[in-house]
């Protein structure tokens, strides 16, 4: 093998310095554009989701201030004006109490939206610990979890929330009437409780999977070598570089989570199971419209109005959120 | 094959038994009396409707003594409805439900199909955009909203279709069942669009047209075979939604079904009657989820069933 002196095969006369003209064709003509900047971009593009976006906004804006500017409150019983039909004072009419329907759709909607960002909260959290616990270590805690996570998930969910719902009332019922429970859960009923805790407790199965499905494939790369090289814990590899990493898939599925838990709290207050009377969430006053149907139907309309216009408009921004921050997942 | 279908039928009857517990462990730690509702009850007279039902021997006696009585076949007897067993009562109510979902799961799978295609078909055109919008609504709107608008616009101010039905006539059947398939129609309408387009750009589609096949063979032999593969996964969850939709759907139509009086039951603290619905209801949606999967692995021979 003979040894190649570079110098004698290029001659460094061949070379010249590059021209101020040939130097401007390999500059950068754009700045360079971020993940969150570029989904941004993308997100504001998608006409249906900004519009989406536009009313889920009014709806939290009536729903957290609404009530404090209604002239009534939510049990406030008047007597002498029941079952009014829309009008100037009461622009959704009265209940059958006499309860202005306008504040009380507002309150309902102050639940549903609560019950449903708490609940994707929740199954955030427990979904992102359980995947990444099972995806980062792998081997037989891998397949102990995703066994778990099987029978989890061909439980049939809804009766088991129903059951959950009829067993945790009265323990939940007790615990409440103890000196030492928290005002603010007092606050909140029994019926609200038992369904975060039942949705918790059900409904991370998918968020679970997909951050699972996420750090299986970031753990291989090498920046997670990296760091393992330089002496990170398990669990600083797992919150500092691999659940960021999944950020993105994550907060598609906690919204569309968020429509999920408030179709399953309205589908258990309108059979009974929900909140408690006189507190008012969009299911339960619907069902208490069922009654009047024939003679009120407006008493019904709003509410479901309500409830359907929030489920779609999170739908919709949900799906325009995972072509922004997840183009591959495109549909 | 049949290694994976042993697995799987394990697998499910594990399922079933851990529920089976969750469901007996949660009912009896609930307190509240299902007697206590009666009013004059002297504690001799509850003493002994509670060894009648044998709610006085301890937690774990109970539980064998209903696990064995199941394997009989017994699901024992209601206690609201004296004299009742579960078994007669689900043998009662539960050909209503079956009648009402097996309608409902019919409407969805074909029109859901039919219209899906037709909007891959018609890709961005005036029909597709309808299609669309419509089956977004489906989604987003709870069927306890359909069922009571449908009601009263087509049962109140439209008399066309009873309000209260007993499933007794093909005009009864309407409004519950749209009311119950409008959700998972909306759904496979969704499924069978993206699939659809997905195979209609596949090169064997290419090849049936090339040669000459007209377009109405490629579309149902070529096409529609397997473009309604992913309509097949469905169909699972379809029947468990379905299923708790006739909860709803049967309290607001008065229907004598299962599912009403699962919910009454419910509220009346019924024990066995909780349980032995629950049950039922769970071993049928495990089952059902265990033949859609073996199904589905076996007409489409991609799917590596030894894995």
């Amino acid at each position: 093998m003979t040894n190649i002196n570079k110098s004698e095969v290029l001659d460094s006369k061949m070379f010249l310095p590059a021209s101020d003209k040939e130097k401007a064709t390999a500059e950068v003509m754009r700045p360079s554009v971020g993940y969150w900047k570029d989904a941004l971009t993308r997100l504001r593009t998608n006409k249906v989701a900004m519009c989406s976006l536009a009313v889920i906004l009014l709806v939290i804006l009536a729903a957290v201030i609404g009530p404090m500017l209604s002239p009534y409150a939510y049990d406030q019983i008047n007597k002498g004006s029941e079952n009014l039909r829309p009008n100037a004072q009461h622009i959704f009419g009265t209940d059958s109490l006499g309860r202005d329907l306008f504040t009380r759709t507002m309150i309902g909607a102050r639940i549903s939206l609560s019950v449903g960002v708490v609940a994707a909260v929740m199954i955030s959290i427990i979904g992102i610990l359980y995947g990444a616990i099972s995806g980062y270590f792998g081997g037989w805690v891998d397949i102990v979890m995703m066994r778990i996570i099987d029978i989890v998930y061909s439980v049939p969910t809804i009766l088991i929330v129903i059951l959950l719902q009829v067993a945790l009332k009265t323990p939940i019922d007790n615990f409440l009437m103890s000196a030492h429970a928290p005002e603010f859960l007092k606050k909140l009923g029994v019926g609200l409780i038992s369904i975060f805790f039942v949705l918790a407790l059900l409904y991370w199965v998918d968020m679970a999977r997909i951050v699972r499905g996420q750090i299986l494939a970031l753990k291989e790369q090498e920046f997670v070598l990296a760091a393992k090289v330089l002496g990170a814990s398990n669990r600083e590899i797992i919150f500092k570089h691999l659940v960021p990493n999944c950020i993105g898939q994550i907060i598609v599925v906690a919204t569309l989570k968020i429509p999920e838990a408030i179709f399953v709290e309205s589908f258990l207050s309108f059979i009974g199971l929900g909140v408690s009377i006189p507190m008012a969430s969009l299911g339960s006053l619907s069902q208490m419209a069922l009654k009047g149907i024939y003679s009120y139907p407006y008493m019904l309309f709003f509410p479901a109005a309500t409830i359907s216009i929030i489920i779609l408009s999170i739908n919709l921004f949900g799906d325009g959120l995972r072509d922004a921050l997840d183009p591959r997942m495109k549909k | 094959m049949l290694k994976y279908v042993i697995k799987r039928l394990l697998a499910s009857i594990l399922t079933l038994w851990i529920m089976f517990t969750l469901t007996f462990f949660l009912m009896h730690l609930t307190p509240g009396n299902p007697f206590l509702g009666d009013g004059r009850i002297t504690p001799e007279i509850l003493a002994n409707l509670e060894a009648k039902y044998g709610l006085d021997k301890p937690l774990l006696v109970q539980y064998k003594m209903y696990a064995m009585n199941i394997l009989k076949g017994d699901l024992g007897e209601s206690i609201k409805l004296s004299g009742q067993s579960v078994v007669e009562i689900i043998a009662r109510k539960f050909p209503y439900s079956l009648k009402l979902g097996l309608f409902s799961s019919a409407i969805a799978i074909i029109f859901g199909t039919v219209l899906g295609t037709i909007s891959a078909l018609k890709k961005n055109t005036a029909a597709d955009r309808v299609i669309m919008f419509i089956v977004t609504i489906g989604i987003a709107v709870p069927s306890f909203v359909v069922a009571t608008v449908s009601m009263v616009l087509f049962g109140v101010k439209m008399p066309l279709f009873p309000t209260v039905s007993h499933l007794d006539s093909l005009s009864s059947y309407i409004l519950p069942g749209f009311a119950l398939s409008f959700f998972p129609l909306s759904f496979i309408t969704r499924l069978m669009r993206s699939s659809m387009l997905d195979v209609i750009n596949q090169d064997y589609i290419r090849t049936a047209r090339a040669k000459g096949l007209s377009e109405r063979v490629v579309i149902f032999k070529h096409g529609l075979r397997n473009g309604i593969l992913p309509v097949v996964t469905y169909a699972g969850p379809m029947i468990a939604g379905i299923l708790t939709g006739s909860f709803v759907i049967e309290s607001i139509f008065s229907i004598p079904g299962l599912g009403s009086s699962f919910v009454t039951s419910i509220t009346a603290k019924d024990y066995p009657t909780v349980m032995g619905v629950t049950i039922f209801y769970g071993a049928l949606l495990i089952f059902m989820n265990f033949f859609v999967d073996i199904i589905y692995r076996f007409i489409d021979p991609r799917i590596n069933i030894a894995k």
